[in-house]
């Protein structure tokens, strides 16, 4: 890995990662997220 | 600050990030889990949406909903958050903020005749954890979907002892339509959750050292994130302390940014001659313009 690269790799990796971010809530990810979220999830519960 | 007050203050941070992320009272009195639109926004740790106070989602739950739904096959939201706040602080997530960490870290507490550094078999158990995030909450919410074309939260479902802990036993406690639901699943978790929390007697964090999906994840930038544990040599003696207090038996010495640190600061809390500080004291030091311990570094 080249100097540069190792020195910026924390900056490039929240920048990659807020952008991330930004595509997935664009994409709708965020109200499929929230419609796990908001009924009681049976199999984490153990039950279904 | 004194070593005690430093332990006490990392558990106070503990408490009240799950007390906040969890305050939704009323969920654990009548048996339901809160339906805002914070539950939209991921938590750092390992935190069940179903338990009956979060706020928030759980990351690794979220992950898999997205993955195992109709529409998507990857999830940018959650990878972009997970590598957002890897980026900053890497595993201090899992040393500070994460609930099931508290509740491992109290079990941890209580005197047993016998404490260990490591199980048998825990360098190949510690991979574990990795092949748990590929096939559980990667591959097989992925790809082994009903004829709806929906898969599986296959960890939620069959392994996650901090649903059980967190959602499962207040749900089912507050809540008799659940508690008469409750079978053989219910079952095996809570037979996973009762070993993990009598390792937690024995040994500092057995789920994080060898199950948690978060916790690999966090892992692979703790190398990488703002927030990194530095080393001295210049002041460094070679006694050793940093490794005799670090209960995840890391090599400390040689590798301070292991996947493997949660970032409790144990080590650096028993350093007697300040040579191992994190890149957040070197910025303090900095700023405050105290200390001579943070120069010429290398870090591992």
């Amino acid at each position: 890995m080249s100097k540069a690269l190792k020195k910026y790799k924390a900056p490039i990796l929240l920048g990659a990662g807020i952008l991330f971010l930004v595509i997935g809530a664009f994409r709708g990810e965020i109200a499929v997220v929230l419609q796990k979220a908001i009924i009681i999830c049976l199999e984490c519960v153990g039950i279904g | 600050m004194a070593k005690h007050s430093k332990k006490r203050l990392r558990t106070g941070v503990q408490t009240a990030f799950t007390a906040l992320s969890n305050g939704y009272l009323v969920g654990f009195l009548q048996g339901k889990i809160y339906t805002g639109p914070t539950k939209a926004l991921c938590l750092p740790g390992l935190n069940c949406y179903s338990c009956p106070g979060a706020l928030g989602s759980c990351p690794i739950g979220s992950l898999q909903a997205v993955l195992g739904s109709r529409t998507f096959s990857v999830s940018f939201y959650v990878l972009g958050f997970l590598m957002a706040v890897g980026a900053l602080w890497g595993r201090f997530v899992c040393g500070w903020l994460c609930p099931f960490g508290l509740i491992q870290d109290l079990i941890y507490k209580i005197p047993f005749p016998k404490k260990l550094k490591k199980i048998p078999a825990d360098r190949y158990l510690k991979g574990l954890k990795y092949v748990i995030l590929a096939v559980f909450v990667i591959l097989l919410p992925l790809f082994a979907v009903d004829v709806t074309g929906m898969g599986d939260p296959w960890f939620c479902k069959y392994i996650c002892p901090s649903g059980t802990l967190m959602a499962g036993l207040p749900l089912l406690a507050a809540n008799t339509a659940l508690r008469s639901a409750a079978g053989w699943l219910f079952a095996w978790k809570s037979a996973i959750l009762a070993v993990i929390l009598f390792l937690s007697l024995l040994i500092s964090r057995p789920f994080c050292r060898y199950l948690c999906p978060l916790g690999a994840l966090y892992g692979f930038m703790n190398k990488a994130s703002f927030y990194r544990l530095v080393l001295d040599e210049d002041l460094c003696i070679h006694c050793g302390k940093c490794e005799e207090a670090c209960d995840l038996n890391i090599p400390v010495l040689t590798s301070q940014n292991s996947m493997e640190c949660i970032r409790c600061g144990d080590c650096k809390n028993a350093c007697p001659t300040g040579a191992l500080h994190s890149t957040l004291d070197q910025l303090l030091t900095y700023k405050t313009g105290t200390g001579s311990s943070c120069q010429s570094p290398s870090s591992k």
